[in-house]
């Protein structure tokens, strides 16, 4: 038994206030979790995604013909759940979707006090409006800064991509991967998307950097992308490692039962054991 | 009859004297007020426009910059500063140190309403502050959630503290039945609150674990927990040390004569206490930077910001309070105090607003009406401070009672201590 097990263990014994036990057992079962496959090499920019999201979320409709949104790098916001950016490489124009990834160990969910933002068991992270009290903490913990706040409302809501979940449960496909021409997008069990991924830089090494984004990011994210050049150069930030970000925090949560049980002991023991109008000066604790 | 019409008496006499208790005393054109009264005015007009047209009508918080100066000032430093109270309670009621006994109850009064206050400055912040029963109701628990734990123990600590502090309540309203009841709960509240501010102290910390890609390197370790616990003992001592100091003028005909001897070597201990805290704090901060090889980052203006911080206003003041303890100079010991208490504050604002999202084009500064509304957090804090200190028996013993007419107390419950 291992430390790690036996904090766990400890954490999963140790009082409710004290975390830990809900997390272990959601992570017991291994769901198969859907998620999205964007070829940056098929996108051409046209922003039918755009537009499907706003149809089908109920947010303004961007004018895809006029706008000429893509002359700059944009950020999803919060009347805008997914955009498409374009970069000038070195292989032309790259065009890049942007969403909420759904990471499969979602930092935003770890840091949710209420459960407001909450993983389906089929893969789409979403909010939950009745249950958020808008302390914004899952956007200081999202590493892709996606969960967007309504600074502008008295009463805020959290805005971003749900996968379309609503739709997953009538078997239906996202509205942007069924609005996509060229199938950029495709939908489908993470499993299955890695291989066909796979699959294309296998059948042509020359078309792609020998890279998934997603794959392993963060722990891994729903959505993965292929790309003609290195993703440093489309706006990927690269540096946010392979570990989910809930495990940044989950030592101190299994430390927590072990300090709530143990310390009061010992001051207890401490108590007992101190001389009655004891002399000792301050702060040798 | 007879027994109903004299509880009704008693009762009247009650409200009288709590009326009588809510009258102002003393002058009220100090300068104190003249420049607290219209901050708190305005900043209720602030608040207005803050839950009617949202946060960004009145603050500078962006999508890249969800937490600013409410949380990063107000929650995470004035949570620091409010660590006093449970040290000296576990000085006092724990080792039994007698000779801080003489300052708890202002220690923890200042606790409890620096979290009432600083922590309920939480609230302001919150999109939905409504909603804030829910972590505490029905099935709607983020265990997993760092901030989950740190909202909890705030709660239960406020409680812990108010039992701790209650007794001299009772004493002020003369019902001695009840104060020995509270008095018994001291003990089991002291450790409860030790261990909570423990575990919130750090948690607060932890608070900024998952937002590793925003923190600049210098500031971002996975020991940020421990670094904050530990240098919440110090900021509660400094802030013992300054606020004593201040309250030692502030209130002089409160505390008897007796005490004002002992005074000294109060803030001599404390101050001995606050360099070994505080020494322990940098030896971490040594390591962590060995850990980190930060050698590497300390080239640029981040790298100079950082080391103002870690010797400017770790290690010199870790220093004066050693020198100041052995020379016995309490002005020195306070100035250690106060150097002390800017080195939390950039501490604290580095890591939640100034070195947050160093690497994003979007900078944040406080709009003004964010600085109002904290100066009115912390306005409100000293007013009710300074409206129990001067009724109840915070700094004084129980039965120096001020001068009052003692026709508007409670006759037969008057026997108090
Ligand atoms: S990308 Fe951000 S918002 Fe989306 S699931 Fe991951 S952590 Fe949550
Ligand atoms: S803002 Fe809402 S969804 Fe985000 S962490 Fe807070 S309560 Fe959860």
């Amino acid at each position: 038994m291992n430390r790690r097990h036996f904090m766990k263990t400890l954490g999963v014994a140790g009082a409710s206030l004290a975390g830990g036990a809900a997390r272990a057992a959601e992570q017991a079962a291994t769901p198969e979790f859907f998620g999205v496959l964007v070829d940056t090499t098929r996108c051409i920019g046209c922003r039918s995604c755009e537009l499907a999201c706003a149809e089908e979320a109920g947010l303004p409709l961007p004018d895809i013909e006029n706008d000429g949104a893509l002359a700059e790098e944009r950020d999803t916001s919060e009347s805008c759940w997914t955009l498409v950016n374009r970069y000038q490489t070195s292989q032309g124009d790259v065009f890049v979707k942007r969403q909420c990834m759904h990471c499969w160990q979602p930092a935003c969910v770890a840091a949710c006090l209420t459960r407001a933002m909450y993983k389906t068991a089929t893969g789409p992270v979403i909010w939950r409006s009745p249950q958020c009290m808008g302390c914004r903490f899952c956007m200081v913990s999202c590493p892709f800064d996606v969960p967007k706040f309504e600074y502008d409302e008295w009463n805020p809501k959290i805005q971003k991509c749900n996968l379309c979940w609503q739709r997953l449960e009538q078997d239906r496909k996202p509205a942007c991967v069924e609005s996509c021409p060229t199938d950029a997008l495709m939908f489908g069990r993470k499993r299955d998307l890695m291989e066909i991924a796979r699959t294309r830089i296998y059948n042509h090494p020359e078309r792609y950097v020998h890279k998934i984004y997603g794959e392993y990011e963060v722990g891994g994210t729903g959505w993965l992308y292929l790309a003609a050049v290195p993703f440093e150069e489309l706006g990927f930030r690269t540096d946010l490692g392979t570990t989910p970000y809930p495990e940044f925090t989950r030592d101190f949560l299994y430390g927590v039962p072990l300090v709530l049980f143990g310390l009061p002991a010992l001051l207890y023991g401490l108590h007992e054991l101190s001389e009655p109008q004891g002399r000792e000066p301050a702060g040798e604790e | 009859m007879a027994d109903r019409l004299s509880l009704m008496r008693e009762f009247g006499r009650f409200l009288r004297f709590l009326l009588s208790e809510l009258r102002p005393r003393g002058r009220m054109l100090t300068p104190f007020n003249l420049i607290s009264v219209p901050v708190i005015v305005a900043a209720a007009a602030i608040l207005v426009v803050r839950f009617t047209r949202g946060l960004g009508a009145v603050t500078n918080l962006s999508q890249e910059v969800p937490w600013g100066l409410w949380i990063g000032f107000d929650v995470v430093t004035g949570v620091a500063f409010a660590g006093g109270a449970y040290v000296i309670t576990f000085a006092v009621y724990v080792m039994r140190m007698e000779k801080y006994r003489p300052i708890v109850r202002a220690t923890v009064l200042n606790g409890l309403l620096a979290y009432i206050f600083y922590a309920g400055a939480l609230a302001l912040d919150l999109g939905r502050p409504w909603n804030i029963i829910n972590p505490i109701i029905g099935n709607k628990f983020g265990f997993s959630s760092v901030l989950f734990l740190v909202s909890w123990h705030f709660m239960l600590y406020m409680l812990a503290e108010f039992i701790e502090f209650s007794p001299a309540v009772a004493e002020w309203l003369g019902w001695k039945r009840v104060r020995r009841v509270l008095h018994a709960f001291t003990l089991t509240a002291v450790i409860l609150g030790i261990t909570l501010s423990t575990l919130h102290q750090s948690g607060l910390g932890a608070l900024y674990l998952m937002a590793k890609p925003k923190i600049h390197p210098l500031w971002y370790t996975e020991f940020i927990p421990i670094l904050f616990f530990v240098s919440s003992i110090f900021a509660g001592l400094s802030m013992i040390i300054l606020e004593g100091t201040l309250s030692h003028r502030v209130f002089a005909t409160q505390i008897n004569h007796k005490r004002h001897g002992s005074f000294e070597e109060i803030i001599l201990g404390l101050g001995k206490g606050a360099a070994i805290a505080m020494f322990v704090y940098y030896f971490f901060h040594a390591l962590v930077f060995v850990h980190d090889h930060r050698w590497q980052l300390i080239t640029d203006l981040w790298g100079v910001w950082y080391l103002v911080e870690i010797l400017g206003f770790v290690l010199v003041p870790c220093v004066l309070f050693a020198y100041g303890v052995r020379n016995r100079s309490v002005s020195i010991v306070r100035t250690a105090a106060i150097l002390a208490l800017i080195g939390i504050i950039m501490n604290r604002l580095n890591i939640s607003v100034i070195a947050f999202n160093w690497n994003s084009a979007a900078h944040y500064y406080p709009s003004w009406q964010e600085i109002v509304v904290t100066l009115m957090v912390i306005f409100s804090e000293i007013w009710v401070f300074r409206w129990i200190v001067l009724r109840m028996p915070v700094m004084r013993e129980a039965h120096e009672l001020p001068s009052r007419p003692t026709e508007s107390r409670p006759s037969e419950l008057t026997a108090s201590a």
